[in-house]
């Protein structure tokens, strides 16, 4: 039984960060329709922020991952101005390459400034301490990764549906026409969703890396692309799907391995045939509705 | 003069939609665009409202150049535009259709406007908390009118309100135009009723491939035998 819920703290603790990841795709993909695949490489340049941030330079924990997120954010931002808004009008095919670009160009900047040898995420004692809940040990971090998460979600949630800026996301993603007519600033709308969902990107990286604890320049995309899956499976362009498909992800994942421990070399391969399955029998996701093209 | 077009010229990848438009809106008046499918009618609308550029010509309103603005600069300036296919925000309600309108607007009298907004249409305030997208369509126009009215416009463009809607529909549109105008907005009016169209505006321009064939008054071009043949469907 102790190890049932050992798995299921776990499941819960990996699901959550799937779904903060995932959320990052599905709010760019309601924005401009576009499978930004350099998220996960903004991710990437998060671990190294915290490492260079706390381990190196030796800020507190609190400062380091504060700084973490804003400079995650920012670097969202700036990725979306400077290689997709100048693609505004382009082909949707052309901005998908340009998204490509920059999640090849971040790894390799990565590479060159950071080196490629692997390095260790520095583990901030306040969060790996191991605890003991009725017989269920773990890190600290399994509690407070699911709370931090379902916090930031709830209020995401909060924005997007009881704010000016939520509403304006909204629109966006319905009609850049309709929106403009109402007076919203595309551009502007566009930049907040990249530095909100960057944002949870960078907050995803911090808890990350204290549970995987290895920092690499391709360390971003297996989650990157996990969590793609995660936003599709939830129905991509749907933010309540995201955090669904994250979470179910994440479960599934660690129950596959927890019930056939011969399989866990096959751990990482089981999302995509996940995805096979999703784009097969229903490709909208769980939640997503019926594809409406934007012209 | 409330808006000044003079000589607009747009393109299309190559293709010119507008080979030099120049109409004239006065203030408090109805004015109304008709003419053929492509003939340019939507396009001038975009362009006023600045979701098309403009390639030569300029337009302004009280004076000002507002050519080339963004559009939330001229939604600012009051000059407000009712979608073809009226866009509303399917899966909004038709509450928060209604704020959206008003998103530029930080006053503290936009309750109030809604309050007056499902005086205007009671179907609405019915509807208040309804998805826009399962309202009919004849509802939806109303719900399009109500969120561009809710910016406050000063001039309201309307393209093709009436397409598509039932006769007894239309005919509450055209009293809402009315009263519009009646509460001190201007308006441009696009629609492919000219019968109806013409018969509440003060003054119409018919236009041909890009260009204004005819100007006149309302009346006179609603007796127009060429307007007549072409746009009434009588001879």
């Amino acid at each position: 039984m102790s190890v049932f819920l050992q798995q299921l703290a776990n499941a819960l603790c990996v699901g959550s960060l799937y779904a903060l990841l995932a959320i990052g795709y599905t709010m760019v993909y309601g924005v401009l329709r576009l499978i930004n695949f350099a998220h996960g490489e903004i991710f990437m340049m998060a671990m190294y922020i915290v490492f260079y941030g706390i381990g190196l330079f030796m800020l507190p924990w609190y400062l380091g991952f504060f700084l973490t997120i804003v400079i995650t954010a920012l670097l969202g931002v700036l990725s979306e101005r400077f290689a997709y808004r100048p693609l505004r009008n382009a082909p949707r095919i052309s901005v998908l390459i340009s998204a490509i670009g920059v999640s090849y160009f971040l790894q390799n900047l990565a590479t060159v400034v950071f080196g490629g040898r692997p390095l260790t995420f520095p583990q901030v004692a306040l969060f790996t301490d191991v605890i003991d809940l009725g017989g269920v040990k773990m890190q600290r971090l399994g509690i407070l990764v699911p709370i931090i998460a379902a916090a930031l979600l709830i209020a995401l949630m909060f924005l997007i549906k009881k704010t000016r800026t939520g509403l304006a996301m909204r629109a966006v993603a319905r009609s850049y026409d309709a929106s403009r007519l109402m007076g919203i600033d595309l551009n502007r709308t566009i930049a907040v969703t990249f530095l909100i969902g960057s944002a949870m990107a960078g907050v995803g990286a911090i808890m990350w890396g204290m549970k995987y604890p290895q920092i690499s320049p391709t360390v971003g995309s297996m989650p990157g692309i996990k969590c793609f899956i995660a936003a599709v499976l939830g129905g991509i362009g749907n933010t309540t799907g995201a955090v669904l498909g994250g979470l179910l992800l994440g479960f599934v994942e660690i129950m596959l391995v927890a019930v056939w421990p011969d399989l866990s070399g096959y751990r990482d391969a089981f999302a995509f045939v996940l995805l096979i399955v999703v784009l097969l029998v229903k490709p909208t996701g769980l939640l997503g509705e019926k594809a409406t093209e934007k012209v | 003069m409330t808006l000044d077009i003079q000589d607009l010229q747009v393109s299309y990848g190559g293709i010119r939609a507008l080979k030099g438009v120049s109409i004239q809106v006065e203030d408090g008046k109805i004015v109304a665009l008709i003419g053929a499918n492509g003939a340019g009618k939507s396009t001038t609308l975009r362009a006023i409202s600045g979701l098309e550029k403009a390639q030569s010509g300029k337009i302004l309103y009280n004076g000002e150049d507002i050519t080339g603005l963004p559009s939330k600069e001229i939604v600012r300036r009051g000059v407000v535009m009712v979608p073809e296919g009226r866009l509303i925000f399917p899966d909004m309600t038709v509450l928060e259709n209604l704020k959206i309108g008003a998103f530029l607007r930080r006053d503290k009298e936009i309750q109030k406007d809604i309050e007056y907004m499902y005086t205007l249409f009671p179907r609405l305030k019915e509807r208040s908390w309804q998805m826009a997208g399962t309202l009919s369509g004849g509802e939806q126009q109303m719900l399009a009118v109500g969120r561009a009215l809710m910016s406050r416009p000063k001039l309201l463009m309307m393209d093709e309100p009436s397409l598509g809607l039932a006769p007894l529909v239309v005919k509450d549109i055209f009293a809402i135009i009315n009263r519009i105008r009646e509460n001190g907005v201007t308006v441009l009016l696009i629609e492919q009723n000219a019968n109806a169209a013409l018969k509440i505006a003060d003054e119409g321009y018919v236009l041909e491939t890009g260009s204004i064939a005819l100007r006149g008054q309302g009346k006179e071009l609603l007796n127009n035998p060429e307007v007549r043949a072409a746009y009434l469907g009588k001879a």
